[in-house]
């Protein structure tokens, strides 16, 4: 009997002490899909770049509706996966909710700033600045003093980039007119490029001849219909750059996949809290490659370059659309 | 709103119109046959992840287009199978071919692309172009004056813009699509082949009665079914797009449900009916919230219209919808 006891015990010992030898991260990516080309797609990136230096693993799963949020947290967390990486503003409610539960467990996730819990890694990205660089670029390339502005889901995440945006083409040209367009209001408006490409042409009419499309799988159709159409396009999160070479402009960088490299390597022991990357953190910023380089003059390039030291420096303010739930200079 | 801006709604409604007509008219014949079916979504969204995939690794889009209707086609013949030979419930099989288009298409595409269920993007020969007509201001008269093609429409006379914005300058399919139109009413109301693919779908013993093949018809119903679905879904993928995403018929297939029924299961008013709900969707694209007369009417009203119209309609208030009388029950010779 004590000999069954103690081989029980030792099973049980080391049934535990796998579990923790095996406590790989996991990444929860929202419903756009890994594969968006965009936000999500940056997770993975970085996620992959990861596996590849260390020779780990990570488990994985895609949401496809509001209602796994909460399960696949849980799963995870059960499973014993440390740290449990999510993605996206909508995760906040389901973390707030599943945290508490595992205090063993750190969390991560992406563009939240606002949930408490000890055992949560929040990082949040300073998009507006990141846009704000994009809108100048927008400006300066436009001839016909109209820009466009293709938004995924309505939700304040996405009029905080329209706003950067939208003041950095003021910036440039006081004068110009910024076309905004929202996809939906529902989280299919992440994956609807049908969509995106009917808003894009709707753009085009009014007189846009650059669109900045930060609308996840969507933008994939407005980047597609700006090529076609001859006019210039802006992508979003990653680099887009090379989707269309000589037809994207440039791409607001949001270094998710930095973020999401970061949280792995740290593993379990990954430092908790809120975090905004921002210009100077090198969280977001614009793509300049081989694809882009002869759009990008060396006149816009100097502009650019000194409005961001001069938002780092703290001389240049872009004003938050979360300060006061509105945009100064663009109507939603 | 100006001259202009009108042209370029009723420009983007064509566009939007026309996947719905195609599928619209698609399932015309197969319900004026008694086969209802509900599985055109998925019929469509088969055509589109196969016109995309063959496209993009052939490089022709014609070879994408057939492939396409061969999709649509196969899932039609199991659509046929399932109600007609075996005469099972055909709201059922239409549900379950929806079902299984949605789960294969990216289930193949991952296997296959390994691109997270979508296609490369299409390129040069594997999309189909805007077809220019003879006098009409497109791409290559920009390409000519270095300015663009807006703003050289918008210099013109009110007549010219119709003709280079509104009718010239669209995908070949939107011209099919049109086009059938006055076929599908020829074929089922001036030939042998309709008159009996109607009756098939009112009373069927009757044909039966006169010697001629009840099952031999609705398959042929079915048949065209998948073949104007598998245009709809090339459309789609290949002229609208530049590839297949998962998803992307997006409840389109229903929408042209909601339109067949809206026209009571009539090609002519099939088209004008589509025409309307892609008419919707081009306003809810192009203003977002749209003000009457100080009331604020928000975007997700004109979303929902066409199913509220669909509503309106089955309740009766304008004029009665009656499907044809034999639709949904499998023909069964001897009891």
């Amino acid at each position: 009997m004590t000999l069954l006891k103690s081989l029980m015990g030792a099973a049980a010992a080391m049934a535990l002490s796998a579990g923790a030898a095996l406590a790989e991260p996991a990444l929860i990516f929202d419903l756009g899909g890994k594969f968006d080309k965009s936000f999500n797609e940056a997770a993975f990136t970085g996620a992959q770049r990861w596996a590849d230096e260390t020779g780990g693993s990570f488990r994985e799963i895609e949401l496809q509706s509001e209602a796994q949020r909460e399960q696949a947290l849980r799963r995870f967390a059960e499973a014993g996966a440390n740290p449990i990486i999510t993605m996206g503003f909508a995760m906040a409610d389901p973390l707030s909710n599943v945290a508490p539960d595992y205090p063993d467990t750190k969390f991560v996730v992406v563009d939240v700033t606002w949930i408490a819990g000890d055992n949560i890694r929040q990082i949040g990205f300073a998009e507006h600045e990141g846009s704000y660089l994009v809108g100048m670029l927008a400006a300066m390339a436009s001839k016909s003093g109209t820009v466009g502005f293709v938004g995924g889901m309505d939700v304040p995440l996405i009029r905080h980039f329209g706003c950067g945006y939208a003041q950095g083409v003021k910036s440039v040209s006081p004068d110009a007119k910024i076309i905004a367009n929202m996809t939906g209001t529902t989280p299919a408006a992440w994956n609807d490029p049908v969509k995106g490409s009917e808003l894009t042409k709707a753009q085009i009419s009014q007189g846009a001849d650059v669109v900045y499309a930060a609308a996840g799988g969507t933008g994939v159709g407005v980047l597609q219909t700006a090529a076609d159409e001859g006019i210039l396009s802006i992508g979003v999160d990653s680099n887009q750059n090379h989707l269309h070479p000589g037809k994207v402009l440039t791409s607001m960088l949001k270094r998710v996949d930095v973020a999401v490299y970061d949280a792995m390597k740290a593993g379990g022991e990954v430092e908790t809290g809120v975090f905004v990357l921002g210009l100077a953190e090198d969280g977001v910023g614009y793509a300049l490659d081989d694809n882009n380089a002869a759009l990008i003059s060396p006149e816009m390039k100097a502009a650019v370059d000194a409005a961001r030291e001069q938002i780092i420096s703290g001389e240049l303010k872009v004003t938050s659309y979360y300060e006061n739930d509105s945009c100064p200079v663009l109507d939603f | 709103m100006d001259f202009l801006t009108l042209i370029q709604v009723f420009d983007s409604t064509v566009r939007l119109s026309t996947p719905l007509l195609l599928a619209c008219l698609a399932g015309l014949f197969s319900e004026r046959a008694g086969i209802f079916d509900i599985g055109l979504e998925g019929k469509m969204l088969m055509a589109a992840f196969f016109s995309a995939a063959i496209a993009s690794v052939t490089g022709s889009v014609w070879l994408g287009l057939l492939a396409g209707i061969a999709a649509s086609m196969v899932l039609a013949g199991l659509h046929g199978l399932a109600s007609i030979t075996f005469r099972g419930n055909q709201l059922i099989s239409g549900v379950a071919i929806n079902f299984l288009a949605a789960g294969m298409t990216v289930l193949i595409a991952q296997d296959w692309f390994r691109q997270g269920g979508r296609t490369p993007s299409l390129i040069g020969g594997g999309r189909f172009g805007g077809l220019e007509f003879p006098g009409a201001i497109g791409p290559a008269d920009a390409e000519a004056t270095g300015r663009p093609v807006s703003e050289l429409i918008a210099g013109t006379n009110p007549l010219h813009q119709v003709y280079s914005d509104l009718i010239s300058g669209h995908s070949i399919l939107v011209y099919v699509a049109f086009l059938a139109v006055p076929a599908t009413w020829w074929v089922l109301f001036r030939t042998r082949f309709g008159l009996r693919l109607r009756a098939v779908g009112e009373n069927p013993a009757a044909v039966d009665t006169s010697g001629v093949s009840v099952v031999g018809l609705r398959y042929a119903a079915v048949a065209i079914c998948g073949l104007l679905c598998g245009i709809a879904g090339a459309y789609l993928a290949t002229a609208l797009q530049a590839g297949f995403v998962k998803d992307m018929t997006a409840g389109r297939g229903f929408i042209a449900l909601a339109a067949l029924i809206f026209a009571k299961w009539r090609p002519w008013q099939a088209m004008w009916a589509c025409l309307l709900f892609g008419f919707l969707q081009a306003i809810a694209l192009r203003y977002q919230n749209i003000d009457v007369g100080g009331v604020v009417i928000p975007v997700q009203v004109m979303d929902a219209l066409p199913y509220i119209l669909t509503v309106v309609i089955l309740a009766g208030f304008v004029g009665k919808a009656i499907p044809p009388r034999a639709g949904g029950e499998p023909y069964v010779k001897e009891r």
